[in-house]
């Protein structure tokens, strides 16, 4: 389809999104991410069942762990599409990094210590 | 006769009794105590004087129903578990008899996260049913819960609560057994307004023969309005409001409804004396004291006898 | 198990706000598995304060240790080795467990990164309820196998009270009344007659109201 996305985002491939475990996305925003988002399956539609609405679950509370910290739970999101979207891919792609944008740079940027 | 307890008298000589309550004011003024009690002159046999009701905190029970045995009342002193402790409890006990309170009404008492300290530390030392029988045991045996003796008993007239709608239904019997084994004299219900399910509660109790054993005098509150009976169906624990009597109370205009509550109380009233082993009525008018007169003369309650 | 709920940042923040070197001591057993202080927790945790101490410019240091059990001297012995380069001990155990590292390590300050809760079970993953109240004197015999010290919100031996609707205790209408519970239980087991006893007044001294207690076994010590 030759869809063109922001080259900014930087795409991890697991193999469900039940696989994203709490400290994974932490240590993202720790090696100084502005955000993060998780693209699953559509919701009923998990080869696991349901990893992704674990993984939704996840978000909610990681989205409450950044906001205790100050980062604000608004640069994580959860995002469901199916493999054969990928027009909508390319669109969460454009609509995570304007809203991310707009959020300014993550003030944890490259300043956590190893 | 154990006690001088205007209630055992009654009760003694056969005849029906009626008793009302107190809520002691949130301050320090006697003068809230002597209004309420002038409303219930000559007009009940005794006064249930409520110890701290719904966790929030009052004027204490005993001083309250000092305040009222001044004004000639033989005031019933509540006593909830949830305060104090055996050391307390037993100690309070002795101070009423001596100031010369007759009765004693034994409860567990409302969890504290009702009232205006949810933070409190509750003590549940003892339950309803040990209260009783420390009363019990203080009174006939002369021991302390310790085994000490008790030198100078408590001459205490020894009651407690029953809910006969409080699940689960089928041990309410049992349970107003083990009161009555621990040494339950009189008992006063939870307010009734499902009379049918009352009269069950009252077939269990006859099969038992604890009418025998123990007075039952079946409690009635009046409403005031829809509001109040639909609160009461939904947020007070443990009581049971048929359906028909919300619909009836809502389908008269609201400046009927206190009209009609009462009206409702008074047919109760009649039901509830009918029921076999019923041995008098217990009226709580909740923050309504001023109606228990006309109640209790509308009901044909009235006069009382002397007190001696 | 053990179970506890972890503080909130806030609170921890304040805690640790005068220091810089931070030691987070998990602890592998009951809080591990009620999910609150065990390595994993340890991580988050040690993940948050990274990330509030870069957005705030603050200097902290931290480092992530979980040892097998923190209510054991022997296990508490493995970071002495450590110890000393950091200002404070941020434990992730039990209050027990807090206390026991403050004995072994006394010139270090130890601070208590979860509220103890309760003594209670797992009803499924991510629920833990409460069953035992540690009261030194067990009566479940008489009861069902059902505790009402700990499942009666009023710890009535001689329940349930007025207050019970529909099974529901009258302080939580989530919460199930410990006394319908023994009651359907007695009833399942036929032995519905042991509700007719009256359990007598309980002696509290051997719980807690007794002072702190302790227990000796002397066939097993060295």
């Amino acid at each position: 389809m030759r869809l063109h996305y922001p080259t900014n985002v930087k795409i991890a491939k697991i193999p469900c999104t039940g696989r994203v475990d709490n400290l994974l996305i932490l240590k993202a925003f720790e090696s100084g991410v502005d955000g993060v988002y998780l693209a699953g399956c559509l919701e009923g539609e998990c080869h696991f069942l349901e990893g992704n609405l674990r993984a939704r679950k996840r978000v909610e509370y990681v989205k409450s762990l950044l906001d205790e910290v100050g980062l604000g739970g608004a640069r994580l999101e959860m995002y469901n599409m199916s493999s054969a979207q990928g027009q909508r891919f390319a669109e969460v792609a454009r609509e995570m990094t304007e809203k991310i944008r707009a959020l300014g740079p993550s003030p944890v940027r490259k300043k956590v210590k190893g | 006769m154990k006690t001088k307890s205007n209630i055992e008298r009654i009760l003694e000589s056969g005849e029906f009794v009626v008793t009302s309550e107190c809520g002691p004011p949130r301050g320090a003024d006697p003068e809230v105590i002597r209004r309420k009690g002038a409303l219930l002159k000559e007009v009940v046999d005794g006064v249930n004087v409520t110890d701290n009701q719904t966790s929030v905190v009052r004027m204490s029970s005993f001083a309250s129903s000092i305040i009222l045995k001044e004004m000639g009342f033989d005031p019933i002193l509540q006593m909830v578990c949830r305060d104090r402790n055996r050391i307390a409890i037993q100690s309070d006990i002795l101070g009423a008899a001596a100031l010369g309170i007759n009765n004693i009404l034994c409860l567990s008492g409302d969890h504290q996260k009702f009232g205006d300290h949810p933070k409190a530390k509750n003590v549940f030392d003892m339950d309803s049913i040990q209260l009783i029988n420390t009363v019990k045991m203080m009174r006939d045996n002369g021991r302390f819960v310790g085994g000490e003796e008790v030198n100078g008993r408590p001459r205490l007239f020894i009651g407690a609560a029953a809910n006969p709608f409080a699940d689960p239904f089928e041990i309410r019997a049992a349970r107003l057994a083990k009161k009555v084994k621990a040494g339950v004299e009189f008992i006063q219900t939870q307010c009734i307004y499902n009379v049918k399910k009352f009269e069950q509660w009252m077939e269990m109790v006859r099969v038992r023969g604890l009418h025998e054993k123990c007075a039952i005098l079946a409690g009635v509150t009046p409403f005031k309005s829809v509001g109040m009976a639909r609160y009461m169906k939904n947020q007070v624990p443990g009581m049971d409001i048929p359906d028909e009597m919300i619909e009836r109370l809502g389908g008269m205009p609201k400046e009927k409804q206190s009209e009609e509550g009462i009206k409702i109380c008074l047919e109760t009233i009649q039901r509830l004396r009918e029921i076999p082993g019923v041995r008098g009525i217990h009226i709580m008018a909740i923050e309504w004291e001023e109606k228990v007169a006309e109640i209790a003369k509308a009901a044909g309650l009235l006069p009382r006898p002397q007190l001696t | 198990m053990i179970v506890g709920n972890r503080k909130s940042f806030e609170e921890i923040l304040e805690m640790i706000k005068p220091y810089r070197r931070v030691l987070l001591l998990g602890c592998n057993e009951c809080v591990t598995v009620c999910a609150v202080g065990g390595e994993r927790e340890v991580g988050v945790l040690a993940s948050e304060l990274r990330l509030w101490s870069a957005k705030e410019g603050q200097e902290l240091e931290i480092r992530e240790h979980t040892i097998e059990r923190q209510c054991d001297h022997e296990y508490i012995d493995q970071i002495r080795s450590f110890v000393d380069e950091y200002e404070v001990i941020l434990s992730m155990a039990c209050g027990a467990g807090v206390q026991y590292v403050a004995e072994q390590y006394r010139t270090r300050i130890v601070l208590p990164a979860i509220n103890t809760t309760f003594l209670g079970v797992t009803l499924e993953q991510g629920v833990w309820s409460e069953r035992c109240q540690g009261c030194g004197t067990c009566i479940l015999d008489k009861t069902g196998g059902i505790c009402p010290i700990a499942r009666c919100a009023k710890s009535l031996l001689n329940g349930p009270c007025g207050g019970a609707s529909n099974g529901k205790c009258e302080v939580d209408k989530e919460t199930d009344c410990g006394w319908q519970l023994i009651v359907d239980r007695l009833k399942e087991l036929g032995q519905l007659d042991q509700y007719e006893e009256i359990i007598p007044i309980k002696d509290w001294s051997t719980s807690r109201d007794g002072g702190p207690r302790k227990r000796v076994r002397e066939d097993s010590r060295l």
